[in-house]
């Protein structure tokens, strides 16, 4: 669509830009602040200069953290893409089983973070929970309060219960707007099972596959409140990420300047991907 | 003809595998919502033996659970109502014309929908405090409006730039004034967007909990956080905490239903 230039549109952007910059500049501007501030109490600061950065960028916990949540976003990417693209090819394309479908598959998404956290913390419990039980039953010796790998396995699996949905739904949201016509000229052409799907198919999902990668990506980079619950970050630091890592030096450390360091550096981050994702979506917005 | 039945009956167990994975863990809380809690450390068993409501009385009768959901859909409603009124302009505004800034303005909205809440705890909680808003719903609504916004305005902008240019011009041409246009003719036709714009800020303010808890004390205290008070000097209350966890996926369970034929497209952020 060609727009027309008109710089009086900013009066309709305002209310939005004063709401959100509330919400976002002060607080970042407080971080910035404390990144570069010392301080004995009292309020009375003074300037640390880098001091912080550099601090947080020598510290191995930042880089174990930070190694982490990518292992973390590498594994569930990996898993739930695929899974994803499986599902959707195989869902029901009319009548009653979609709306079923749809239903059903949206539900973990709308469940509270920390609940969805609470269901596998249960579910997972060898005394009282399905899953824990089930697999001592199996005579398999899982625990994942001191258990790294039983610990990072419950997380994953927790993660693809809890995400793997949303891939289905980009996916199924690219597949139903191919046209009929499109299946039925691959039909006359003989087309394999697998043609209609790398020539007809992917192509198609490839704009929401992209959304599904980056969203995916952005969202298990910021986790905090599922682990929390879960693991507590534990046992030892096996999986404390990133998010959790903040919280605690921030919160209960109160290590005002490491904290506000180390969210400079991981909003930089995700600035970055923000960029790559910015600038993937809006190159595919001229082309289609 | 055979070969072509058995390949449709196959595809069919792919989603109803996947749905059954989705629906034991959630089936296990619900479970575990109508147990006695002896039941529940005592024996194992796949359905209550003894169904008891006693947990979800627990919840129904004492203010400090109850509260909780009510505070969370407070905040929650106030929070998709400002982030849809304001994002409507702005959306309109990104959909329509060209102006000064407006890609950057746009990118910097992104990075918010993507910046971690985690970063964002401490100042919220300090900025707040100096407002005095500490523990009140509209903290809560405000600070969800930083991932929400920009969602809202992602959503309306797709929705938007669907209605072609032709039916503004003709509006203006008609005598329509730019706000009479926007309520009565624009705003019906981007209807399904509004709809799913709504429930994606409901969605995401009903999840929320590291700000909603760091906002909060006890007065506008959300529902996730009132559910870490099942642990007492007792012991852990197994059959209340998962009876409060079966009433938080009741509302989203809700929501799904109303839009759910527009819950694909609004995934992909209304761009298929």
């Amino acid at each position: 669509m060609n727009k027309t230039w008109n710089n009086k549109a900013w009066f309709m952007v305002l209310p939005m830009l004063v709401l959100v910059a509330f919400s976002a500049v002060i607080p970042l501007m407080t971080v910035v602040n404390y990144s570069v501030q010392d301080t004995f109490g009292n309020n009375a600061f003074f300037w640390a200069g880098t001091d912080w950065f550099r601090q947080v960028l020598e510290s191995d916990r930042f880089w174990a953290a930070l190694g982490r949540n990518l292992l973390f976003s590498a594994i569930i990417l990996t898993i739930e893409i695929p899974l994803g693209i499986l599902i959707a090819l195989n869902m029901p394309k009319k009548g009653i089983g979609v709306p079923v479908c749809l239903v059903l598959m949206a539900l973990p998404l709308l469940i509270p973070w920390n609940v969805v956290g609470t269901i596998w913390q249960v579910f997972g419990r060898v005394d009282i929970g399905l899953l824990g039980y089930g697999l001592a039953a199996l005579g398999i010796n899982y625990n994942y309060v001191n258990n790294v790998f039983d610990a990072w396995a419950t997380l994953i699996v927790m993660d693809v219960w809890h995400w793997t949905s949303l891939v289905v739904l980009l996916c199924y949201a690219g597949l139903v707007s191919i046209p009929e016509a499109y299946y039925q000229a691959a039909k006359i052409d003989g087309a394999s099972r697998w043609a209609v799907f790398r020539y007809i198919q992917l192509p198609k999902m490839k704009r929401v596959l992209l959304i599904a990668f980056l969203l995916r990506f952005m969202d298990s980079f910021m986790i905090y409140t599922e682990p929390f619950v879960i693991t507590g970050g534990g046992p030892g630091n096996s999986t404390t990420f990133l998010s959790i890592d903040l919280v605690k030096l921030a919160i209960g450390q109160f290590d005002l300047g490491p904290a506000a360091a180390m969210s400079l550096i991981y909003f930089l981050i995700i600035l970055l991907l923000s960029w790559i994702f910015y600038t993937v979506m809006t190159s595919g917005d001229e082309t289609a | 003809m055979a070969a072509h039945t058995r390949k449709r009956n196959l595809s069919f167990l792919v989603p109803t595998l996947y749905i059954l994975f989705l629906l034991l863990p959630i089936y296990w809380l619900v479970n575990m919502s109508f147990k006695t809690n002896t039941e529940i450390t005592g024996t194992f068993s796949l359905w209550p033996v003894n169904p008891t409501l006693r947990n979800y009385a627990v919840i129904f009768t004492d203010p400090a659970w109850y509260s909780g959901y009510i505070n969370s859909i407070i905040y929650v409603v106030l929070n998709t109502v400002i982030s849809v009124a304001v994002a409507l302009p702005a959306a309109y505004a990104f959909s329509r014309y060209r102006f000064l800034g407006d890609k950057h303005l746009f990118f910097w909205l992104l990075t918010n929908r993507m910046a971690p809440p985690a970063v964002f705890a401490l100042p919220f909680f300090q900025l707040y405090s100096a407002f005095g808003l500490i523990d009140t719903h509209i903290a809560v609504a405000i600070a969800h409006c930083l991932f929400n916004v920009p969602l809202a305005v992602w959503i309306l902008e797709g929705f938007m730039s669907g209605v072609p240019k032709e039916i503004d011009e003709t509006a203006y041409i008609d005598g329509y004034s730019f706000p009479r246009f926007f309520v009565k003719i624009f705003i019906p036709l981007i209807a399904s967007g509004i709809g799913v714009a709504a429930f994606f800020c409901f969605m995401f303010s009903w999840v929320e909990l590291l700000i909603a808890r760091t906002l909060t004390t006890t007065d506008a205290k959300p529902i996730a956080a009132t559910m870490t008070r099942t642990v007492s000097a007792s012991g852990m209350d197994w059959g209340v905490l998962a009876a409060a966890g079966v009433l938080t996926i009741i509302p989203g369970a809700l929501v799904i239903y109303f839009v759910r034929n527009y819950i694909a497209k609004g995934f992909a952020l209304g761009r298929v």
